[in-house]
């Protein structure tokens, strides 16, 4: 209980931060460059989410810095985030709202794809240490995870799609297709999704399997698994009840650090496949100069991965017991 | 230290690069990159800005990878890119270590509130996803020049080294040497500087390593994505333009992948390195060679 308040009281002070940095990153700018931008709406934005944008970017200059701050953490805790300057009058939120699913579908089910196959991978390379598949799983995940997203987006567009004409180059589905609730269009978008996914899960596999095979390593030399053997066990029940399980708790603790680090790869990848979700709106957000729909983008996801680093942390409090009483 | 201890080290470091094959390979095509972005006049037949020979054509002897549908050549265009990715990645793993080192170090020998709160700092900092923040910067600062995209680096890439290293100092300090070295009254820099550091070298490495890898992937995306300058010559400029003319769609694919196979020998050089250092600090790690196999078998 006392490891939950505190992993709470941490995911409060992180979203306090995010929050502060976002604030405090326009106002810091030498000549901040969403003024210009926000001086051709004047007049046509009603001024309820004029002011939030305002406040938000550190423009009209009209107030002293504490009330605006409070202003906007106001304003962002209701979900007021004005007028995206790129689709106006849409509210920043309703533009939002229609890239969400795609990202949460994207990446979502990739990344946990990933983290299962690798740690899966991971924990039968260390088992059968010097085996064929814990010689050439490591080096070529070493080489592959210091490749960049998007270029292996590119990669698999060149060869999957131009060449072999597997599968679409762009999009999230077929743009004369109406997006409904059928079978076809279902099928359509998973289409469309199989090369981003396999990026995604090519290029961010690499880590699981390398935390998970030296989790393991240090698991398999532990005297409880030596008496699992000595009792004579099946190794497969060895493998997957006993030494598994306990090599996983620093693989899940290590899924919340590195997320981060997907999401930032999937933003590229987004941006290859021109894939409607949150990352390929940040970046037209940011060539359309349109800074209120940027700034609530960065929190938004800021948000998404704090909140996922928490779940992992529940998870491991509730599967780990060391973890609860310690600290 | 003295002169014949430095030189054990050396010695020591010498031999370990030549048993371990990822070291190896690691260190040449790293060594190779160092050499190309120090004289890239070496390298190039060509102006790499030139647009002077005819637009997009294939391979071929004047042309080993081609030319772009500027006109310009791509080999020359690769070779003085190199410079740019391998100062990003000296420039900011140097930084970042050196923050990293003496944020995570001062927190463990410190202790108390200090701790505290350079730890809250280093995982705060942690856990804000750092490439949004990177483009939202960037987009504010309007084509990041090379010191912009080093100082967001820096700031955002510290944090994990600092954690490691807190967590090694922290074991660390209650051992017997440690502790003798403060009954002597030795001096805090003296601990700091000459019994706790040398024992922390291959992580340290590491570290630069690990800061290294995320500068070069990181500053590859923020050009790709046009928030760089995308006048100067780099591989993540040339990414930006290939995209930008269709480079794949319209049959020129070595404009748009042969820079990222760049940056990926780049960053796996760098990788293999990281790992095969990660081999010296934790032993268990190491691969299985048949005679430790043999001998467990019999």
């Amino acid at each position: 209980m006392r490891f939950l308040v505190r992993r709470l009281g941490f995911l409060l002070i992180a979203l306090w931060a995010a929050l502060t940095v976002n604030f405090f990153i326009p106002r810091l700018m030498p000549g901040n460059p969403a003024e210009a931008i926000l001086a051709q709406f004047h007049g046509r934005l009603n001024p309820s989410s004029l002011k939030a944008i305002e406040v938000a970017l550190g423009i009209g200059g009209h107030q002293n810095l504490l009330s605006s701050y409070l202003e906007y953490l106001r304003n962002t805790v209701t979900g007021n985030f004005g007028v995206s300057t790129s689709y106006f009058p849409v509210p920043v939120t309703t533009v939002i709202s229609r890239a969400l699913p795609w990202s949460l579908g994207l990446v979502g089910i990739s990344t946990v794809l990933g983290f299962l196959f690798g740690t899966a991978l991971g924990a039968v390379a260390a088992w059968r240490r010097g085996g064929w598949l814990d010689n050439v799983l490591p080096p070529s995940f070493i080489v592959i995870s210091a490749f960049p997203y998007f270029w292996v987006g590119l990669l698999s567009i060149w060869f999957f799609s131009l060449t072999l004409n597997w599968f679409p180059t762009l999009g999230g589905y077929t743009e004369t297709a109406t997006p409904t609730l059928t079978w076809g269009f279902v099928g359509d978008v998973l289409w469309h999704a199989v090369l981003p996914a396999f990026t995604i899960l090519l290029t961010s596999i690499g880590g699981w399997i390398l935390t998970m095979r030296n989790n393991m390593i240090t698991v398999v030399a532990e005297d409880y698994v030596k008496m699992a053997r000595a009792k004579g066990l099946r190794p497969r029940r060895i493998l997957w009840q006993y030494a598994g399980r306990n090599a996983l708790l620093p693989n899940l603790t290590g899924f919340a650090m590195s997320l981060g680090f997907v999401i930032s790869g999937a933003i590229l990848v987004e941006f290859v496949f021109n894939y409607p979700g949150v990352g390929f709106l940040l970046l037209q957000a940011v060539s359309a100069e349109d800074y209120p729909l940027m700034q609530a983008l960065f929190l938004l996801i800021t948000v998404a991965v704090l909140v996922a680093i928490f779940i992992s942390d529940v998870a491991t409090a509730l599967l780990d017991p060391r973890t609860r009483s310690s600290r | 230290m003295t002169a014949r201890s430095l030189r054990r080290r050396l010695g020591a470091a010498w031999r370990f690069l030549l048993r371990d094959k990822k070291a190896m390979v690691g260190s040449i095509i790293l060594l190779v990159l160092i050499v190309i972005s120090a004289f890239p006049s070496w390298f190039t037949p060509d102006d790499p800005t030139a647009e002077v020979y005819n637009p997009g054509v294939g391979l071929s002897w004047a042309h080993p990878l081609g030319t772009t549908s500027f006109g310009q050549d791509v080999f020359s265009q690769l070779m003085a890119g190199t410079r740019q990715s391998v100062m990003i990645a000296l420039v900011v793993g140097l930084i970042s270590t050196v923050l990293s080192v003496l944020v995570g170090i001062t927190a463990a020998y410190s202790g108390g509130l200090v701790d505290d709160t350079l730890s809250l700092i280093t995982d705060v900092i942690l856990v804000i996803p750092t490439f949004p923040l990177i483009i939202v910067i960037a987009a504010y600062t309007k084509s990041a020049s090379f010191w912009t995209i080093v100082f967001v680096l820096v700031v955002t890439g510290w944090s994990y080294g600092a954690r490691q290293l807190r967590v090694q100092a922290l074991s660390l300090r209650n051992r017997d040497y440690l502790l003798a070295a403060r009954a002597r009254g030795e001096s805090s820099w003296y601990i700091i500087g000459v019994e706790l550091i040398p024992p922390m070298t291959s992580l340290i490495v590491a570290n630069f390593l690990g800061a290294a890898l995320y500068a070069v992937l990181a500053a590859a995306g923020l050009q790709f994505v046009g928030l760089g300058n995308v006048n100067t010559e780099s591989w993540g400029t040339m990414l930006y333009w290939a995209q930008n003319n269709e480079a794949l769609s319209a049959g020129l694919p070595l404009w748009a992948l042969a820079p990222g196979i760049m940056i990926a020998v780049l960053g796996s050089a760098l990788a293999l390195l990281n790992y095969a250092f990660d081999e010296v600090s934790n032993p268990a790690l190491r691969p299985v060679t048949t005679r430790r196999r043999r001998k467990v078998a019999a």
